[in-house]
């Protein structure tokens, strides 16, 4: 099966998608691999995100998933795929739609990996996200957004961080409560500049 | 504004308003700074100096013509006015300290002397002033008062001003050498600019000359009716229209402050230009009623709105709510909110799926208070942005804080969250959290207005760095430290009611 939906391919059984290779120009990144959604309750408290990510936690947040690999949340069987996004963000809701998996009231398990050329020191990572996420970079939580809410670029901005030299592993949960749903990352420098030196390596 | 006003009689020892410290003068001179130490001088004897370290709090330090040979203005001034010393001004070019006083006798009768020095510093082994003579003069006929010279190097050309005047007669403004600080043209008649006011001094901003004034009468304490009025000419020789296209030679002026509070009588326009989109004017009023009622010295912000100065005024301290500029989101403390008069459902638990009832108007809701929902509060939290809701955690006590020392017009501050001991602090990371209130620099909080009305907030010090940081909203639910960029939204910020 092939969808193809306006913003975003996913590589299900195509190698249609030009392979990405650096972020944009702009800093956002393409590429990630993202779980089906989990149902939750959607609530969007500080308190009900952490319920919800307890409830829907993954087996392993330590290994780098492949496309088609399987994983048992919640006690049902969910597929990671990978996505390549042709717009600043990833249309989540479109995601679950064209797998005909519910959009409300869902958890989505998302991770991507970004080579640095360089240990980069002060950057942060900044994304926007409807609704509330989590999101980790090298395993440490870096941000944490709560309640409603649309996503917008740079909403939600780390403390400054390090990139290591090579692989860096971002891994976020996108918790939505009802309609739209998607979520957009970039680095910024130590000058609030997007940075566009980082290969997409999934 | 009635929670505001008490919760200022109450809380805070505030200072009495204007300044701290040894603040009484009459007709200050601009504003000066030298290795980071403020002047100004003042109508009295010898000319008396006024000092600071930080623009904040003032002390006296002596007068003028003590460092000048003899003692007093030389014979030429004291030939051509008397020996009287009023309402000077001063400006620094290249290495040379131009000092331009009022030496009046009998009115109009006086002169305007010119004192040259190298430093203002009165510790200084090089500190000495020069008296050059008269500059200008009136004869006690001529329609002219040569008093309260006002001077303006004009950044487009170098060309260096001086306007003058009270009263009787004209303002006048004639053209000076930056080399020597004397007349350019001596032999040139001076231009009659403005009339029925005093304390002129010409500015220059963006294709602009400004002319701020004075009107009204000084000098009879809270009697006085002193207010400083402005009009603006394409070049620096006039017409100086005010805002109404009334030329202020025929008496207009559009005004820039007038009596306000307990603060009456202010005059004396004196351009304080901090850079880095931040201007105040200093002044002094006429009758300070807080304390008991002399003149004294202020320094207050600049703002600029549609191509007119406006009087700005000092921060008072109160509960605010702190606004990005940016993104319109508020500072808070980052815990989880409650709604301000609790969770309310979009439809009656039990009410189907049927049209909702109409809602029906209830009691006001009161303020939420931290005492009301602070219980789940984490010890320790950051601070984040978030939209304004009227939570508790979103209010912000802004005070003074005694004996920390300040900057040009204003103390330094303590921003806690209202009802409670949780302070604003600067991280070592460059990075912001709450904790109980110690003093400590990085506690301190800068918050200067800039030209647009909104705000500059700046710790006194980062742990581990020597740069100047300002609040910075680097997105729309974080706020950092980072360095001012005035060309940017991210390190505005409005300050209003929550």
């Amino acid at each position: 099966m092939r969808i193809v939906l306006a913003v975003l391919c996913l590589s299900l059984t195509s190698a249609w998608c030009p392979a990405a290779s650096t972020v944009d120009a702009r800093g956002f990144i393409h590429r990630w691999l993202v779980l089906e959604p989990v149902a939750v309750q959607g609530r969007l408290t500080e308190s009900a995100v952490q319920e919800a990510l307890t409830l829907a936690a993954i087996p392993d947040t330590t290994a780098l998933p492949q496309d088609g690999d399987v994983v048992t949340v919640k006690g049902a069987a969910q597929t990671w795929h990978a996505v390549d996004t042709t717009s600043y963000n990833l249309n989540l809701y479109h995601f679950a739609a064209a797998l005909s998996r519910p959009t409300s009231n869902v958890l989505f398990w998302v991770v991507t990996t970004v080579d640095s050329p360089r240990e980069m020191h002060d950057v942060r990572l900044a994304i926007g996200s409807n609704a509330a996420s989590r999101w980790w970079l090298n395993g440490e939580p870096v941000i944490a957004l709560n309640d409603d809410r649309q996503s917008v670029i740079d909403d939600g901005v780390s403390k400054r961080i390090t990139l290591r030299k090579g692989r860096n592993i971002i891994r976020a949960a996108i918790i939505n409560g009802g309609g739209a749903t998607d979520f957009c990352a970039r680095f910024l420098d130590e000058n609030d500049k997007p940075i566009q030196e980082l290969n997409e390596s999934l | 504004m009635r929670k505001l006003v008490l919760c200022a009689a109450v809380t805070f020892a505030l200072p009495a308003g204007a300044l701290d410290g040894e603040i009484l003068v009459h007709d200050p001179s601009t504003i000066i700074s030298q290795a980071g130490r403020f002047y100004t001088y003042g109508t009295g004897n010898g000319i008396p100096i006024l000092t600071s370290d930080d623009g904040w709090t003032w002390r006296r330090a002596g007068s003028l013509m003590s460092a000048v040979p003899g003692g007093k203005a030389g014979p030429e001034v004291l030939a051509r006015g008397g020996n009287n010393t009023w309402a000077p001004d001063v400006i620094h070019i290249d290495d040379q300290y131009f000092v331009y006083y009022s030496a009046p006798a009998t009115q109009p009768r006086s002169a305007i002397g010119l004192l040259v020095g190298r430093t203002l510093d009165p510790a200084s082994p090089e500190y000495r002033w020069e008296d050059r003579g008269p500059v200008v003069w009136s004869d006690g006929i001529e329609d002219s008062n040569a008093i309260d010279p006002g001077v303006l190097l004009d950044p487009t050309d170098g060309r260096l001003w001086l306007t003058y005047g009270s009263y009787f007669g004209y303002i006048r403004l004639v053209e000076l050498d930056p080399k020597t600080g004397l007349r350019r043209h001596p032999d040139r008649k001076p231009m009659n600019i403005a009339i029925n006011s005093e304390a002129s001094i010409p500015l220059y901003r963006d294709g602009w000359y400004y002319l701020l004034v004075t009107h009204g009468s000084c000098c009879q304490g809270a009697n006085s009716t002193y207010n400083i009025r402005v009009g603006r000419a394409r070049k620096v020789t006039g017409p100086y229209l005010d805002n109404m296209g009334i030329d202020m030679i025929e008496g207009g002026g559009k005004l820039f402050a007038a009596s306000r509070g307990r603060h009456i009588g202010p005059g004396h326009f004196g351009l304080l230009d901090l850079s880095q989109g931040v201007q105040k004017f200093s002044l002094h009023y006429e009758a300070d009623l807080d304390r008991g009622g002399v003149s004294v010295l202020d320094i207050r912000p600049l703002l600029w709105r549609d191509g007119w100065p406006v009087a700005g005024d000092n921060l008072s301290p109160g509960v605010y709510s702190i606004e990005s500029a940016r993104t319109g989101t508020v500072l808070e403390l980052a815990v989880q909110g409650f709604p301000v008069g609790g969770f309310r459902p979009r439809r009656p638990p039990g009410g189907g799926n049927g049209p909702p009832p109409e809602p029906q108007p209830g009691p006001p809701i009161p303020e939420q208070e931290p005492a009301h929902v602070a219980a789940n509060w984490p010890a320790s939290s950051d601070v984040r942005l978030a939209p304004a809701m009227l939570q508790a955690q979103q209010k912000w006590t802004i005070a003074p804080v005694a004996n920390a020392g300040g900057y040009p017009g204003a103390p330094y501050f303590r921003i806690t969250i209202a009802g409670t001991e949780r302070s604003l602090t600067a991280t070592a990371g460059a990075e912001l959290t709450t904790s109980a209130f110690s003093g400590a620099p990085e506690q301190l909080w800068r918050i200067d207005q800039l030209n647009d009305g909104s705000y500059r907030i700046s710790p006194r010090a980062v742990p581990g760095r020597t740069e100047t940081l300002a609040l910075s909203a680097v997105g729309s639910s974080m706020p950092t430290l980072a360095k001012f960029d005035l060309a940017s939204d991210r390190q505005r910020w409005l300050l209003g009611a929550p």
